[in-house]
């Protein structure tokens, strides 16, 4: 297999995680689910750093962030399928 | 990896197996700091221990000040040890919990004496002791009999994804054999509190876990927070590595514990386990020196710190093993790292190999081999802090 750009936890996820550095905007990234090792292929609409999450759907303001199969918090902005998902569209639901 | 193994350790006087042969020179408070470095800079082959607190602590503080100072003497990592306390009072109680191991221990009060006094005395006995442990040699004993505890820090999402699943995989093939676990961090399993919840042997046990975390939450959190604690958990460093929550966090702290094994009891801060054999929940800090200092206090001759952007602890008596999977990481800062697991996310290491590459790693430090957080001098030794003194 080739070496992916982003890896997902669980099927259920709608964020994944870049592991590359320097991954470029518009970059098709080779995106691998940990669970099975299944892969697919999504473009990157933003330069995001490694370790940084980036949207597998659409979400809006509001809508519940999954990541491991479970809640990590909620949207307070928007982001596209592709964008970066970080502090400045993601907040806590515990403090 | 099912083969049993063994290393070339320590055994102690209580037959606990230690990694290192440290003769400890350990204040029983802060202005006997300078004393004990005293002797350390005299005596080859000697450790001081400086810390910031001992003067009048009072009640569940004091009790885990001396659970602590006692309980570093008493780590089989430490093969011998000498206590300066300003008074002979508190001195005296810390050199009984530590002789109650059978090991070499000696006691040396400042008051009526001096600083120079005290040191030329104590000096003696560390040389005594010096003589005693170097003359020891290492005798093979089962990889099973170590203590080996677990905690993170300078998290990222590949701690989640790649070193702290290593961690849970060791823990999952070595606790079966028969070591002691421990992992702790009470406010970072928020958000996956539930899920460690699930992870208790016993109701018995979950109750236990879920009345620590939810007074953590009430008497810490709630009764000290300004604002909301997006500053502090995640830390500035974890955000700068791509983690945005403290549910997203703690999901990958818990990864650490492996998919098998349950835990068996719910510790107080620096108190050793009781219950056998077993993974262990410690009510402790998140802070990296703080509960690395616990987790030795309670016994521990071994840690594994999984790190994402980083984090350079060390810790006195207990070798401090760094595993990383993040390949910036290793780029950057490879002098700290011992276990590199970055191929599980180029895919091309499987959890499973890494935590037998980790496991290889824990049988050489165990034989003596060096940590990085060893050979670059890191011995963060910080107590932990209840409430304001008298």
């Amino acid at each position: 297999m080739s070496v992916p750009h982003l890896l997902v936890h669980d099927h259920k996820d709608n964020v994944g995680v870049v592991v590359v550095e320097g991954l470029e905007a518009g970059t098709e990234m080779l995106c691998v689910v940990t669970a099975d090792n299944s892969d697919f292929r999504l473009v990157a609409r933003q330069a995001v750093p490694i370790g940084h999450k980036v949207a597998l759907t659409d979400l809006a303001a509001g809508d519940t962030v999954i990541k491991y199969g479970q809640d990590i918090g909620r949207m307070v902005g928007p982001a596209a399928r592709g964008e970066h998902v970080h502090v400045h569209n993601l907040k806590t639901k515990r403090w | 990896m099912s083969t049993r193994r063994t290393v070339w350790a320590y055994r102690r006087e209580n037959g606990r197996v230690g990694v290192r042969n440290y003769v400890a020179i350990l204040p029983v408070d802060d202005i006997s700091n300078a004393a004990c470095e005293a002797v350390a800079a005299h005596i080859q082959g000697t450790i001081a221990l400086p810390h910031a607190y001992g003067r009048l602590q009072f009640g569940e503080d004091l009790e885990l000040h001396f659970r602590t100072m006692i309980g570093t003497g008493a780590n089989p990592n430490v093969a011998a040890c000498v206590v300066i306390g300003i008074e002979p009072g508190w001195t005296q109680r810390i050199v009984d919990g530590i002789a109650a191991t059978g090991k070499p221990v000696a006691g040396f009060a400042i008051e009526n004496n001096g600083d120079i006094a005290t040191v030329a005395a104590a000096s003696r006995k560390a040389k005594e002791f010096v003589h005693r442990t170097s003359a020891q040699v290492r005798v093979e004993c089962d990889l099973s009999e170590l203590w080996v505890a677990a905690k993170c820090g300078e998290s990222d999402t590949t701690t989640g994804l790649a070193s702290c699943p290593t961690v849970g995989n060791m823990y999952d093939k070595l606790i079966p054999q028969g070591i002691y676990g421990c992992f702790g961090e009470t406010s970072e399993l928020t958000g996956a509190e539930h899920l460690a919840a699930a992870r208790a042997a016993t109701p018995e046990v979950r109750d236990k876990f879920m009345r620590t975390w939810q007074a953590y939450q009430d008497d810490v959190i709630e009764a000290h927070k300004t604002s909301d604690l997006s500053d502090s958990q995640p830390t500035k460093g974890n955000i700068a590595g791509g983690l945005t929550t403290i549910e997203e966090k703690a999901l990958g702290n818990l990864e650490k514990i492996g998919k098998k094994v349950s835990f068996i009891d719910v510790l107080e801060p620096a108190e050793a386990p009781a219950r056998g054999a077993g993974l262990y929940f410690m009510d402790t800090s998140s802070a990296a020196a703080e509960c690395c200092t616990l987790q030795a206090a309670a016994g521990y001759v071994l840690h594994i710190f999984p790190t994402g952007q980083g984090n350079v602890i060390g810790n006195p008596i207990m070798p401090v093993i760094k595993v990383t999977g993040n390949p910036r990481t290793v780029r950057l800062m490879s002098e700290h790292i011992d276990v590199d697991v970055s191929g599980i996310v180029r895919r091309e290491m499987t959890i499973d190999q890494a935590g037998d590459a980790l496991i290889d790693v824990i049988a050489q430090t165990a034989n003596g081999r060096y940590t990085a957080a060893e050979a670059l001098g890191h011995r963060e030794f910080v107590m932990t802090k209840l409430y304001r003194s008298a």
